[in-house]
């Protein structure tokens, strides 16, 4: 017996969202990208805002998020996504406007667009996604990168003694009266990509809201920077990423 | 005679609501976009009744090795593929049937 008839419109229960648009991702498999893009095409959908919001794009593997997910977006330099937005945002203060960057425009080049961003409290959401690496230019060592991982340019592992602490930038825009909403969130299962997707969705309702910037960090994974199949690197990733970064809400004003 | 009657559609109401209780069947379906999977295993390692598998032979026209449904009767419809997937090439279906 097939089950074909069960295949009808009104039985669906889980679909590719209607503003994830039908290009095919430039993404390796299994890049948590592609998960990330998915729930964020699904919150705007479901809070009914694509007209009045604009994304900003970063310089990383998400520099072609703006052929992806069908609302306006604006390509920044590298790692000025935050600086843009404040621009935007003042502008146009009745919009959504969050910016999606990775963790080498974020918190590398980026560090002080994000810091005085965050500072000033604009009204912007920020989407972080951390995978520890630089995944587009080939696996580089990257701020966040763990103690002891190998990369390209750290072949005998991250030396502290020579190329410092991993960064948590999420902790320190924690810490300043700017930002009110900080949590680190990873989408490895079914679980974490539903608690991610609430927590993306209370990051744009603060942005809404005029309440402050919000930072969303995403624990992800880069397969082919770490030199694994997917499947393995989001274990490793549940095992050695979210020791350094732990899972959770790290600031909560709102509540 | 009447009595008879009677406790025949109790005994049927009973048998009725032991239906609904006992054989409410979640039946589920998972379609796959095969031009848009990539082959990642993620889906494969999300589902708990082990429905899906990726292909072995067959290739789409990117070259990837696409997932399909090896098993459907064991579907139950949770979409935990749906939700892990990167693609979102995976649309899920499900209809409780009684």
């Amino acid at each position: 017996m097939t089950r074909d008839y069960i295949k009808k419109p009104e039985n669906i229960v889980a679909a590719k969202p209607r503003l994830l648009n039908d290009n095919t991702m430039h993404y390796c498999p299994g890049c948590s990208h592609g998960v990330v893009h998915k729930i964020i095409a699904q919150v705007i959908e479901e809070m009914g805002v694509e007209d009045k919001t604009i994304g900003i794009a970063p310089v990383g593997c998400a520099v072609m998020a703006y052929n992806y997910i069908d609302v306006d977006w604006i390509e920044a330099a590298h790692g000025r996504a935050p600086a843009i937005a404040t621009a935007v945002n003042r502008l146009n203060p009745d919009r959504l406007v969050f910016t999606y960057q990775g963790d080498g425009d974020f918190a590398a080049i980026g560090t002080a667009e994000s810091i005085h961003a965050a500072n000033r409290g604009e009204n912007i959401a920020i989407i972080f996604i951390n995978n520890a690496i630089y995944g587009m230019t080939g696996g580089q060592m990257a701020p966040t990168t763990l103690e002891g991982m190998k990369t390209a340019t750290t072949p005998y592992g991250r030396r502290v003694d020579l190329n410092g602490y991993p960064i948590k930038i999420s902790d320190i825009l924690a810490m300043l009266d700017g930002t009110c909403y900080v949590t680190r969130q990873a989408v490895h299962t079914p679980a974490a990509v539903k608690k991610a997707k609430k927590a993306i969705r209370q990051a744009f309702e603060n942005a809404l809201a005029h309440r402050g910037t919000s930072v969303v960090e995403i624990v992800a994974t880069c397969s082919s920077g770490w030199k694994m199949t997917p499947a393995k690197a989001n274990e490793w990733m549940a095992q050695h990423m979210t020791e350094k970064y732990p899972l959770g809400d790290l600031k909560n004003t709102v509540e | 005679m009447v009595d008879n009657c009677y406790f025949f559609a109790i005994f049927e109401k009973i048998i009725s609501f032991k239906n609904f209780l006992i054989m409410a069947k979640v039946l589920g379906a998972v379609e796959i976009d095969r031009e848009r999977c990539k082959g990642c295993d993620l889906c494969v390692v999300a589902c708990p009744c082990g429905v899906l598998a990726l292909q072995t032979r067959e290739v789409n026209n990117r070259g990837y090795n696409f997932a399909y449904d090896h098993d459907p009767e064991k579907c139950i419809g949770c979409a935990a593929c749906a939700e892990v997937c990167p693609d979102g090439c995976i649309t899920v279906y499900r209809l409780v049937e009684r």
